[in-house]
């Protein structure tokens, strides 16, 4: 009950975040990613805020033996590189560039009422299932 | 409301996102991607199901409440069509399941513990986005 209350507060926290970082306004994402045209250079200041913070957590939180209301730790301890992971990576990019979104603010976005994030997240889920029905078959994740 | 540089919002929005991955850390021991939460709504066993759903509800409740605080976050609509955005939204979903993660489970915590993979996927992610921002333009 107390973990279900607390994601709620965590995703509530980190779309606020977005919000505020300018994560959820497409053009600057493009702008960011525009190296040869107007690039907007301010969204680099996200990563460095988030992991400037994160990385420092890591190592103070991580000196526990377990999370505080977890009995275990759930972090992904893979360390192969795979063809999955690369190609993976870059089809995402591909989207992440055409529409200026990637998941987490799609989904804020959707408090919006716009239709772009609606037909973007629905794309997405559709994207998901895809996916799983094409592994399913052929297991292109292993 | 925040009228600060744009470069200052981005870097105290950052800091607030460092704070929400590091919370569920340490609270729940996990990493926050998102589209691994989303695509786990799905796939998941049965009673990891819930605490999936309710993250994404504190997600929207969050942009529920930026719409009164910070109205300014859901400007700058891009002028791409039904088409693209639909193509592009196919692409995302497939390929953080594909490649395992996006921008918040590779991008933010993944390279706060340096790990080799999140690293080379946010460099690669990075590079396709702008590889296809500079082709569009």
């Amino acid at each position: 009950m107390k973990q279900n209350f607390t994601v709620f507060i965590v995703g509530f926290l980190f779309a606020m975040g977005l919000g505020l970082s300018g994560m959820t306004q497409p053009q600057k994402v493009v702008g960011f990613l525009d190296l040869w045209g107007n690039w907007d250079p301010s969204l680099m200041f996200v990563m460095i805020g988030a992991i400037g913070v994160h990385f420092i957590a890591y190592k103070i939180i991580r000196k526990r033996i377990t999370p505080l209301w977890s009995e275990e730790w759930h972090v992904p301890i893979k360390k192969d590189i795979t063809p999955a992971l690369i190609s993976g990576a870059f089809i995402f990019g591909i989207g992440w560039g055409l529409a200026g979104f990637c998941p987490g603010p799609a989904v804020v976005s959707l408090a919006s009422f716009q239709v772009k994030p609606i037909l973007f997240v629905v794309s997405m889920l559709l994207g998901m299932f895809l996916f799983r029905i094409i592994d399913q078959k052929l297991k292109i994740k292993k | 409301m925040f009228m600060q540089p744009d470069w200052v919002n981005a870097l105290l929005g950052g800091m607030l996102i460092g704070v929400s991955v590091s919370l569920m850390l340490w609270w729940n021991g996990r990493v926050t991607g998102i589209s691994g939460i989303i695509n786990g709504v799905f796939t998941a066993v049965k009673e990891e199901r819930l605490w999936r759903g309710l993250f994404l509800a504190g997600l929207i409740f969050g942009g529920l409440a930026l719409k009164i605080v910070h109205p300014n976050a859901f400007s700058g609509e891009l002028p791409t069509g039904a088409g693209i955005t639909v193509i592009a939204g196919l692409l995302v979903g497939f390929g953080t399941v594909l490649g395992s993660g996006c921008t918040s489970g590779h991008g933010v915590c993944g390279i706060s513990r340096l790990s080799p993979r999140s690293l080379l996927a946010t460099l690669v992610f990075m590079i396709a986005g702008i590889i296809t921002v500079a082709l569009l333009r």
